[in-house]
């Protein structure tokens, strides 16, 4: 089993990395990009056999380590191989 | 008196943080992030700059869990004085040590240079050795310097009269041009800029020096 975990900054947390990909885009004549939001895709190979086990886990390594969660939030998605 | 300064995979400034605290009349002695106890004795503990664990997931995510932190977290929590300065003021809010977090400079760019700093407040063991806006210039080298924190965090910081250094030119976009804040015991300081870089007239600035004496001297209980 595999857990996906999604970490992106908070609405509101300025994200001056995206805005610098947005700032490029436009330089390389992409119009029509409003903003530009960069996060990071984090995959966890799972020994767990129970979805909602992996979940319960997954969500104490984010609240422990993976996500700050001051500035971001997470959206975690188990895949049953 | 005792200062344990914490090595961790990456950390570069411990050295220099060992000198500064020897400068001002402590022992200083090394303390490998691995141990789970500090020095019998210590009596403050520097978390150096550097790039712990290669700044992986977050600057100072993985070194605020190291094995050294829960001693160290504990020894803040019973009163202990703690000094993270660059890196180690990341190590402290990822640890929950301090208020906020230290995000990606504003500009995107490695900021390496003197800076100019406001004392916010002198009422510290840290700050004692200046007057209340006193100003002074050290050196900041670092990526990840923009402190960020909730509205309500940094109204009570000032309120609190936790805010230890401001930037009077702010180099990375810094909530509030905040430099370095205080625990609500006031004896744990994250701070960006290096007053361990300066603390030596052969290095071209002692600006840094007050600190370590001021400390030095309120762990002696003696007036700055």
């Amino acid at each position: 089993m595999r857990a996906r975990v999604e970490v992106m900054l908070k609405a509101g947390v300025l994200d001056p990395q995206g805005e610098a990909v947005r700032h490029a885009l436009g330089g390389l004549g992409f119009e029509g990009v409003g903003a530009v939001r960069q996060g990071k895709l984090i995959e966890l190979d799972l020994t767990a056999t129970d979805a909602g086990d992996a979940r319960a886990e997954v969500v104490k390594m984010c609240e422990a380590l993976l996500v700050n969660t001051v500035i971001e939030r997470y959206r975690i998605e188990i895949v049953e191989d | 008196m005792k200062a344990a300064i914490v090595t961790f995979p990456g950390s570069n400034c411990d050295r220099d943080l060992r000198v500064a605290f020897a400068a001002a009349g402590f022992e200083a002695v090394p303390l490998w992030h691995k141990e789970t106890s500090l020095p019998p004795g210590t009596d403050v503990v520097g978390l150096p700059g550097g790039f712990s664990h290669g700044d992986y997931l977050r600057c100072g995510a993985i070194a605020a869990r190291a094995p050294v932190m829960g001693a160290v977290a504990a020894f803040a929590r019973s009163g202990g004085h703690v000094l993270g300065i660059c890196n180690g003021f990341q190590v402290l809010c990822e640890a929950g040590l301090l208020p906020g977090t230290l995000m990606r400079n504003a500009g995107l760019r490695f900021v390496c240079r003197e800076v100019g700093l406001a004392v916010g407040t002198s009422a510290s063991p840290f700050t004692a050795g200046w007057r209340q806006g006193a100003r002074l210039s050290l050196p900041v080298a670092h990526h990840d310097g923009n402190f960020a924190a909730d509205d309500d965090v940094l109204e009570r910081l000032f309120a609190e009269e936790r805010v230890a250094f401001t930037y009077t030119d702010n180099p990375n976009g810094s909530a509030r041009d905040i430099a370095g804040v205080l625990s609500a015991n006031r004896r744990v300081l994250g701070m960006m800029p290096h007053p361990e870089r300066a603390t030596d007239a052969a290095l071209c600035s002692t600006a840094g020096a007050p600190l370590f004496a001021g400390l030095a001297a309120a762990l002696a209980g003696q007036p700055a």
